[in-house]
């Protein structure tokens, strides 16, 4: 249990690595698809593998640390619509922080270029190379990464909303040098 | 059907089975480019690309009681190499890797067969690819099936050797590509 102000260091390194990770691997994804065939373009989608996988593997511990140490409860001027609001974005942000890695892992089975983790630990491919499946697997990669900015892009302007208009210190709780709730 | 045709159709049926029974009992087979495959695997950081050749023309003679009369003549079309991945496909048809317009074929003639072990067998010959020939070692083993036979092995080729891909390419991708094979004879 966690009855502090604040989430845990441990929820806070985290929450801030997986946001590094989700930021640069977003970037470097939408960055690297479009590029001809080059050296540089598949070291950048190895990279970019290597970053998915490592997000799964936080994602796993983070979600493994939560079930352990529950978040630090909102403050209570919060309506009840907007905590629900809140949890149900949390629980989907979880879900595409998994979904995402596996399906990047998938298309790349399917593709015939499969993951090889820092270049030493091969990954196994679940399925077989397949040309039509690679292709639908790109456009599910792909459209779940929007999904995602989109969600990242609420989170973040509801956590900048707290600070800033609500001053409750919502943001406070993650945010180590900001103060967190007074209640 | 009078007497006659009757006599020819079955002078000529004899004939041509004749020539039939010679033409399968002669050691020459061609290849059955339907069940004869070639696969190049690249490594870049570490990751396995395959790719195949998918038409392979070509003789074998093999007997393996008479090794020292046994020749392969193995043609493959460059242009069929298939990654699975079309975006990359029209790059690797490009000068700086299998220059297909220039070279469409690849080749290889044996020289001697030998053999080294139990059902392995050592092909000596040129191999010619981008224009560029050596002498290479080709180990295989041999099943018959069905009246075919099939032959199956590895062996790494070095890309740098043939040009295939350009310097920038050196730290990226491996120079030993392994090249796996299974051909076919018609029967």
């Amino acid at each position: 249990m966690n009855e502090g102000a604040r989430y845990t260091g441990v929820a806070i390194s985290l929450h801030w690595l997986i946001a590094l990770l989700i930021f640069a691997g977003w970037g470097l994804g939408f960055y690297m698809s479009d590029l001809p065939l080059s050296p540089a373009k598949l070291r950048y989608y190895s990279w970019h593998k290597w970053m998915g996988v490592t997000t799964f593997i936080l994602a796993v511990l983070r979600v493994g640390w939560l079930a352990t140490h529950s978040a630090p409860r909102l403050p209570r001027v919060i309506p009840p619509w907007q905590t629900r609001a809140a949890r149900a974005t949390h629980v989907v942000l979880y879900l595409l922080m998994f979904v995402i890695p596996l399906s990047g892992w998938l298309m790349s089975s399917a593709k015939g270029l499969p993951t090889v983790y820092f270049g030493v630990l091969p990954i196994p491919d679940l399925i077989a190379k397949d040309k039509a499946i690679g292709d639908l697997l790109a456009v599910v990669h792909r459209s779940l990464a929007f999904g995602l900015a989109a969600l990242v892009g609420l989170h973040v302007a509801a956590a900048i909303k707290h600070q800033l208009m609500d001053r409750d210190g919502v943001m406070g709780r993650m945010v180590p040098f900001l103060a967190p709730p007074r209640n | 059907m009078n007497a006659c045709v009757a006599r020819f159709l079955s002078r000529w049926s004899a004939v041509v089975l004749a020539a039939a029974t010679l033409a399968a009992a002669a050691a020459t087979n061609g290849i059955d480019a339907t069940r004869s495959r070639v696969t190049a695997t690249f490594r870049q950081m570490n990751v396995p690309v395959e790719g195949g050749f998918k038409i392979v023309r070509g003789t074998i003679d093999f007997d393996p009681k008479n090794l020292k009369a046994a020749r392969a003549r193995i043609e493959i079309d460059t242009a069929s190499f298939d990654l699975g991945a079309p975006e990359y496909e029209a790059e690797l048809h490009g000068k700086e890797w299998f220059d297909t317009q220039a070279y469409p074929k690849a080749s290889f003639v044996s020289s001697s067969v030998s053999a080294v072990g139990p059902n392995r067998f050592e092909a000596k010959g040129k191999f010619t690819l981008k224009g560029k020939t050596q002498e290479i070692k080709v180990p295989f083993t041999v099943r018959s099936d069905g009246g075919a036979w099939v032959f199956e092995g590895e062996l790494p080729i070095s890309r740098r050797a043939f040009e295939i891909g350009s310097a920038e390419w050196d730290g990226t991708l491996e120079d030993k590509v392994v090249v796996k094979f299974r051909v076919t004879t018609a029967h």
